[in-house]
């Protein structure tokens, strides 16, 4: 048998994701497919086209709107949810907070980050969610290292890193009891150039600010981050504007920018390949301590 | 850019250098980032070590960091331009057999780490007892830490020839043996210069080249129904697609194929990965396919061809380890899962255990199962099963035992027929 039958290994990555999101539709009554607006997410939906075309996604997504995202990303999730013809279900921060049920935090480094998860635990008890799938992967943090396909979740949407459920060959089992669910991870074993790759190779549309572009910018604690009207700023700190682009997208007070003149896909390609620094390096919600996502996963984070 | 992919597994008993190792392969192939090395460096000076710790790399949980050990399986990537690789870096405590158990079932090779000053240990045995179990066809045993024994052949050959002694009682196709310093690097990525004696490749080289395609099985045409689509959109009105993951053997349009447990027999009229259609489909690809007639085929059933059927099976003979931290209990009853299929099964005899370091068989009256044992049983299901050999299929002769009341994956299943 020789070369006719070869994959390449984003054919392999491919074929693996595409099974874990059947079998997601195959298993949970509720299933849905938490959008963030990221890359990653965006290549989980292309999945997700592929995996069941011709018919239409059979799962809503899921958009966790802190209040701080950045413009072109929700006209762009509108754009793609029409596109494809799916359900968008909105969980509001803004919400949360204008009802009181939780507080802002205060000061320079403030951010919406952690009070994402009060949001998106409402959003799964609300709608009864039993299954959420994200765009994490394994190489993007320490914890996530750990992750399996098929994540346990108790009623409370803790994750108990030391007592996962085996997970053996392609036998995901996702039976739990009632109140309790699974964050399946379809592209756990994709790397950051494996997604730019195959979002080369398959043409996939991003936003805008994955690209280079000028941008008014401000510097703290040896990062960039996009100025805006969320941002604090220290007496010290001044605005500049700078040729910048996003290797992750967060909210705007915490993803940090990279210094870039790469304006199509093949140069963020090149560029990703050199990179010194991972792209979470940029994001000031995982500076917080060593095991900083550990922490959040347990409480019921993304 | 046609780059394969390599699964392997990494296993070593504690303080063999397994963590060393692995940031040793990041470190000299350059995946491991500047903000990554800062932090492991500010972590190994909290900890008041010499130097950089590079198996804080991998050990990432709280628990794990505290205690110096790891207690879960991670997950590793690299990639060369020859390859992309993911590492299952299990943990080498014998109390967390089952993680080896997880990672081994998925990957093509298995990277067994023995200590050149001690030589064979028990865990040795236990780990390539494992790999053999879970049919990984490829074994390296990399002798660690030749530095300190002055890079000495004749201790490298004695560890060797005891290792194919022992390793003749178990079924692997492929051993080969590495000499290295993953402290130092010698013959991990780059040819080590203090052993002259060695003149095969090193770690890296070796996992560039190993030849794993031939492992799949592309002879016994296998297609696990996993999921039906049907658009019921008014231009796809009548489609009915049979969407599922190829476990063996080579589909092609026209090719007759045969429902099973139905027996109904139709042919393949279209294969496609999405929107683009394809003329024939082999593993490990995600397809979609249609039949010429509408025949009633679900999930959990299973296409072959008519003259290359599997076993149909209702008592298995399988050999099982206990995952869970609760005992079998006799007489208990399980959802077994076999590809995408469920049926109530149950223990209807432990025939023996297996002492994992010894390879002894134990008989005894009323064997109870704890997690981490092994045992060759016979699993009686309600229903029968079609499977192959799991020698001859991974997929197909695999299965997981689920606990109905607490729904825990509590036992992993082979078939050896």
């Amino acid at each position: 048998m020789s070369g006719e039958y070869n994959l390449s290994h984003l054919d392999e990555l491919e074929a693996e994701s595409m099974y874990v999101l059947r079998e997601v539709a195959a298993q949970f009554d509720r299933p849905s497919l938490l959008f963030s607006g990221g890359k990653d997410s965006i290549v989980v939906a292309h999945l997700a086209r592929k995996a069941f075309f011709p018919a239409r996604i059979p799962l809503p997504f899921v958009h966790i709107d802190t209040g701080h995202n950045f413009p072109e990303t929700i006209a762009f999730r509108d754009d793609l949810v029409e596109k494809l013809g799916v359900q968008l279900i909105v969980g509001s921060v803004q919400t949360l907070i204008d009802r009181g049920e939780v507080s802002e935090e205060k000061g320079f480094n403030a951010s919406r980050n952690s009070i994402q998860t009060p949001a998106l635990v409402g959003a799964i008890e609300e709608h009864g969610f039993d299954a959420c799938i994200g765009g994490a992967r394994r190489d993007e943090e320490k914890a996530r290292a750990k992750e399996r396909f098929f994540s346990h979740r108790d009623e409370f949407s803790s994750w108990d890193p030391k007592n996962q459920r085996p997970e053996l060959w392609q036998l995901f089992n996702g039976k739990h009891q009632p109140g309790e669910h699974f964050r399946v991870f379809p592209l756990n074993n994709w790397t950051e150039l494996d997604v730019w790759n195959y979002i080369l190779r398959e043409q996939i549309e991003i936003p805008s600010l994955y690209f280079s572009h000028k941008r008014k910018c401000v510097r703290r604690a040896g990062q960039i981050l996009a100025f805006s009207e969320h941002l604090n700023l220290r007496p010290e700190e001044k605005s500049e504007m700078l040729c910048v682009r996003f290797r992750t997208l967060g909210d705007l007070t915490i993803t940090g920018a990279v210094e870039s003149n790469a304006e199509t896909i093949e140069q963020v390609v090149d560029e990703v390949a050199v990179a010194r620094n991972t792209e979470r390096g940029g994001r000031m919600d995982d500076r917080r301590g060593e095991t900083a996502m550990e922490d959040r996963k347990k409480e019921g984070y993304f | 850019m046609a780059q394969g992919l390599l699964r392997f597994i990494t296993a070593g008993s504690v303080d063999d250098g397994k963590s060393t190792l692995i940031g040793r392969l990041l470190y000299d192939s350059k995946t491991i980032f500047e903000d990554q090395l800062e932090s492991v460096e500010r972590a190994s000076k909290q900890k008041g070590g010499d130097g950089v710790d590079l198996s804080l790399l991998t050990d990432g949980l709280r628990a794990e960091r505290e205690q110096g050990i790891t207690i879960d399986v991670a997950y590793r990537y690299f990639t060369t331009p020859k390859r992309k690789f993911i590492i299952a870096d299990a943990p080498g405590h014998i109390q967390y057999t089952r993680n080896m158990v997880t990672g081994a079932s998925t990957v093509n090779l298995a990277v067994i780490l023995v200590d050149a000053r001690e030589g064979l240990v028990e865990q040795t045995h236990c780990h390539s007892f494992i790999a053999s179990l879970l049919g990984i066809k490829h074994i390296v045993v990399c002798v660690n830490k030749m530095d300190l024994v002055d890079w000495d052949e004749a201790c490298y050959e004695q560890i060797t020839e005891d290792f194919r002694n022992f390793s003749s009682r178990l079924d692997i196709a492929d051993v080969r043996f590495i000499p290295i310093s993953a402290l130092d690097g010698d013959n991990v990525v780059l040819r080590s210069t203090r052993m002259d004696w060695y003149d095969g490749p090193t770690l890296l080289n070796h996992l560039e080249q190993v030849h794993v395609a031939a492992d799949r099985n592309m002879q016994d045409c296998r297609f696990p129904v996993q999921y039906v689509i049907r658009p019921q959109t008014d231009t796809d009105r009548d489609f009915r697609g049979y969407a599922g993951r190829v476990a063996g053997g080579v589909f092609k349009v026209g090719d007759e194929v045969v429902a099973l447990p139905s027996g109904t027999r139709s042919r393949v009229a279209s294969l496609a990965i999405g929107e683009r259609t394809i003329d024939m489909a082999f593993p490990p690809q995600s397809v979609v396919m249609t039949l010429e007639d509408d025949v009633d085929v679900s999930r959990g059933d299973m296409l072959v061809r008519p003259n290359n059927q599997p076993e149909e099976v209702q008592e298995i003979d399988a050999r099982i380890c206990w995952l869970d931290e609760q005992a079998m209990r006799p007489g208990m009853r399980f959802t077994l899962r076999h590809m995408a299929h469920e049926v109530t099964a149950k223990v209807s005899e432990v025939v023996y255990r297996i002492d994992i370091n010894t390879l002894h068989r134990i008989e005894e009256e009323a064997p109870v199962l704890e997690m981490n044992d092994v045992a060759r049983v016979k699993v009686r299901c309600a229903s029968p099963l079609f499977m192959d050999d799991y020698r001859r299929n991974r997929t197909t002769g695999s299965f997981i035992l689920i606990d109905p009341s607490t729904r825990r994956t509590v036992a992993a299943g082979v078939q050896y027929s």
